[in-house]
């Protein structure tokens, strides 16, 4: 569904991406880890055309992503991304804030934009919350309506980049538990992410990135205990 | 366009003119010095609530913010004269200034004061500081930094608004412009020669500002 | 001394001419100052160095000279060119000038104060960059920015004063010419002052009060 092929990009002169590939199927969980800094947020950015790529292809869905001819703004609908910081959208109810997309980009009627919202803030768990502003709720509950948000454009794809590096310990789980339920519907998702655990137990592959490129990549659970590459035996012990 | 410009009289009067710019520079010194002084009681006696004092002091900084600058300046050189009291144009203009600047400067400093937040003070006593020196080195130079900034616009303020002292008859750059132009139908050159030099007041005020700020700060809070 | 006498019915009406035009005057200022300094904050928030740069410099001239001179200038200008406006249209054109110059300032500093994370987000959801201005950057910035625009739309009601130097009947000019007729300086003016006040404290506290309930 998405084919990443030999992806080089650069900020300036510092070189980022050093010849990524990677394909994910549809339905696949791909957990990406690594240390800052070695350019795993920046594959995501790329997969949805907020960053540009000097050299390679990612293909979205039969789709060049970078091409010039390719709307992006359509291409997102596609792909659902949840960042670090929820951004909720603060002067709106949590139902505006999942509303608003499916209403204005896809143009559907109010009614039917409230509709989908309101099937997937049931569906993370926020169905009691629908007129509350952001502002009030707890950071776990935040970035959940930020993935119901992205959830409401009916992607075929959700990216998660570190979604739960910014909460507070007791709120990690509630949205790890997210994350499992999408995995066992069947959401395609590539997951940037430092949480082992949930790489090893939910995700179907593993990929360690190393200095803009993957240094080992395989079944979650063999790269998680077993890994064979020393760069990423040497990552995994640092952060066990 | 059937104007002819004629600078050489204006250029001719550069001296008398510069003499208004002079008194300009040192009505609006003046008034900031004075203001600060005042702004400095009226903030503490604010601040630490004690009535009546803290009564006046409102009323004081409400009429300074909420009236026009210029009915300030009428008050003290109309409205006093008829309670008897004549104040000479630069002495009527300098007190509304002052006046002004007072009531601007409280809030400034209050909001100076009030926007360093508590654990500042409890971090510095469980170092064991002393009141005076928990002020002298964490609280006022926190403070000297946020109310910089406010003070070096209220500065240009009254700079700009002595101005006002065309309409009472004083004789800063304003008022000599409009004397000379009057005798000299040269309106339009003398008072865009006039518009000129206030520019070139302001930025210089504006450069020194920044180049204190420099010295001072050392470039910490932008 | 008389402190208080009663004002003949034709200085009531020759007051409330003043305030109407104070009035006139300081909402033609408000609305074209906010609407141009809208516009120029957002230029000056989306655009480039030198685009920046050159507003900018265009806008410190404005906050940089006297508004009495300003207004004299220009008024003095046109009439030399051999368009003379009248006052009402040369003070109007300047005050508003001047009001944008500082609206201006406002808005580009609230649209700044909008984090590029939050566009991110919303771009990531498939929305246009002009959807992102509208329904994003725009309601967030202009909310967090309501106390400092009402406090120069108070200050522009104060220097509408002003534009009595150009021959503009306001409020206070008109409160003049009713001191010189009836010798009464204080009340007059004390009077004006109210009207002043009555205008600009309410206003002012209803701004400290939205500002307090934002920063919390």
């Amino acid at each position: 569904m998405i084919s990443i092929q030999n992806v080089h990009k650069s900020f300036g002169d510092l070189e980022v991406l050093k010849g990524v590939s990677l394909d994910v199927n549809d339905g696949e969980v791909v957990s990406i880890i690594g240390g800052s800094g070695s350019g795993k947020s920046t594959l995501l950015y790329c997969i949805n055309a907020i960053e540009n790529i000097q050299k390679g292809k990612i293909i979205v869905d039969g789709v060049d992503v970078h091409s010039k001819e390719t709307n992006k703004d359509k291409m997102r609908q596609k792909l659902g991304m949840v960042f670090q910081q929820w951004n909720s959208f603060p002067h709106m109810t949590v139902l505006e804030n999942a509303a608003l997309a499916p209403r204005i980009v896809k143009k559907m009627s109010k009614a039917e934009s409230i509709e989908i919202a309101k099937k997937e803030l049931v569906h993370v768990g926020l169905g009691d919350k629908f007129d509350v502003y952001p502002t009030k709720m707890s950071g776990g509950q935040q970035q959940r309506l930020a993935i119901a948000r992205a959830l409401a454009m009916k992607p075929d794809c959700m990216l998660f980049d570190e979604v739960t590096s910014a909460l507070d310990p007791e709120l990690v789980g509630e949205v790890l538990d997210t994350l499992r339920l999408l995995a066992d519907e069947g959401m395609t998702m590539i997951c940037v992410t430092h949480e082992m655990g949930f790489a090893r137990d939910v995700s179907d592959r593993v990929a360690y990135f190393h200095e803009g490129v993957i240094a080992e990549i395989g079944e979650a659970k063999q790269v998680i205990t077993d890994p064979q590459n020393p760069l990423t035996q040497k990552f995994l012990s640092k952060v066990r | 366009m059937e104007y002819e410009f004629h600078w050489n009289i204006v250029f001719q009067n550069m001296p008398e003119l510069l003499n208004g710019a002079f008194v300009t520079l040192h009505v609006s010194v003046l008034a900031m010095l004075l203001g600060i002084v005042i702004a400095i009681l009226l903030a503490i006696v604010k601040m630490n609530n004690s009535k009546p004092f803290c009564y006046v002091a409102t009323t004081w900084v409400e009429i300074a913010r909420n009236t026009p600058a210029l009915f300030q300046i009428y008050m003290a050189y109309f409205g006093l004269g008829a309670l008897g009291i004549h104040l000479s144009p630069y002495v009527a203009v300098l007190s509304a200034l002052v006046f002004i600047n007072a009531g601007y400067l409280t809030e400034t400093f209050r909001g100076g004061f009030q926007s360093i937040p508590s654990t500042q003070y409890s971090a510095s006593k469980s170092l064991g500081m002393t009141s005076l020196q928990l002020y002298r080195y964490i609280i006022l130079p926190q403070m000297l930094r946020r109310i910089y900034h406010p003070m070096t616009n209220q500065f240009v303020w009254s700079i700009l608004m002595s101005s006002l002292g065309i309409l009472v008859g004083m004789s800063e750059l304003s008022g000599t412009t409009q004397r000379l132009q009057s005798s000299s139908f040269r309106t339009l050159e003398f008072f865009m020669v006039a518009a000129v030099m206030y520019f070139i007041i302001t930025k210089l005020v504006l450069l020194g500002s920044s180049l204190i700020s420099r010295k001072l700060f050392k470039g910490e809070i932008g | 001394m008389n402190f208080i006498t009663p004002l003949s019915w034709d200085d009531t009406g020759f007051i409330l001419t003043g305030i109407m035009n104070t009035v006139t005057i300081s909402v033609v200022a408000i609305v074209l100052g906010t609407l141009l300094g809208l516009i120029v904050g957002f230029m000056r928030a989306e655009s480039s160095r030198v685009v920046n740069a050159l507003f900018g410099g265009l806008l410190d001239i404005l906050r940089s000279v006297p508004l009495i001179i300003q207004l004299v200038l220009f008024s003095t200008f046109i009439g030399a060119m051999g368009h003379p406006l009248n006052p009402f249209v040369a003070g109007s054109i300047i005050l508003s000038l001047y009001t944008m110059a500082f609206m201006s300032e406002v808005f580009r500093s609230g649209f700044e104060s909008v984090h590029q994370s939050m566009m991110t987000s919303a771009r990531s959801l498939g929305m246009t960059y002009w959807q992102t201005i509208f329904y994003i950057r725009l309601p967030i910035g202009l909310r967090a920015v309501f106390p400092s625009w009402l406090g120069v739309a108070l200050s522009v009601i104060k220097d509408s004063a002003l534009v009595s130097v150009i021959g503009y009947m306001e409020l206070l000019r008109t409160s003049e010419q009713l001191i010189s007729r009836t010798q009464q300086p204080l009340m007059i003016l004390i009077g004006v002052g109210i009207f002043y006040f009555i205008i600009s404290y309410p206003l002012s506290s209803y701004g400290r009060y939205v500002e307090r309930k934002m920063t919390t």
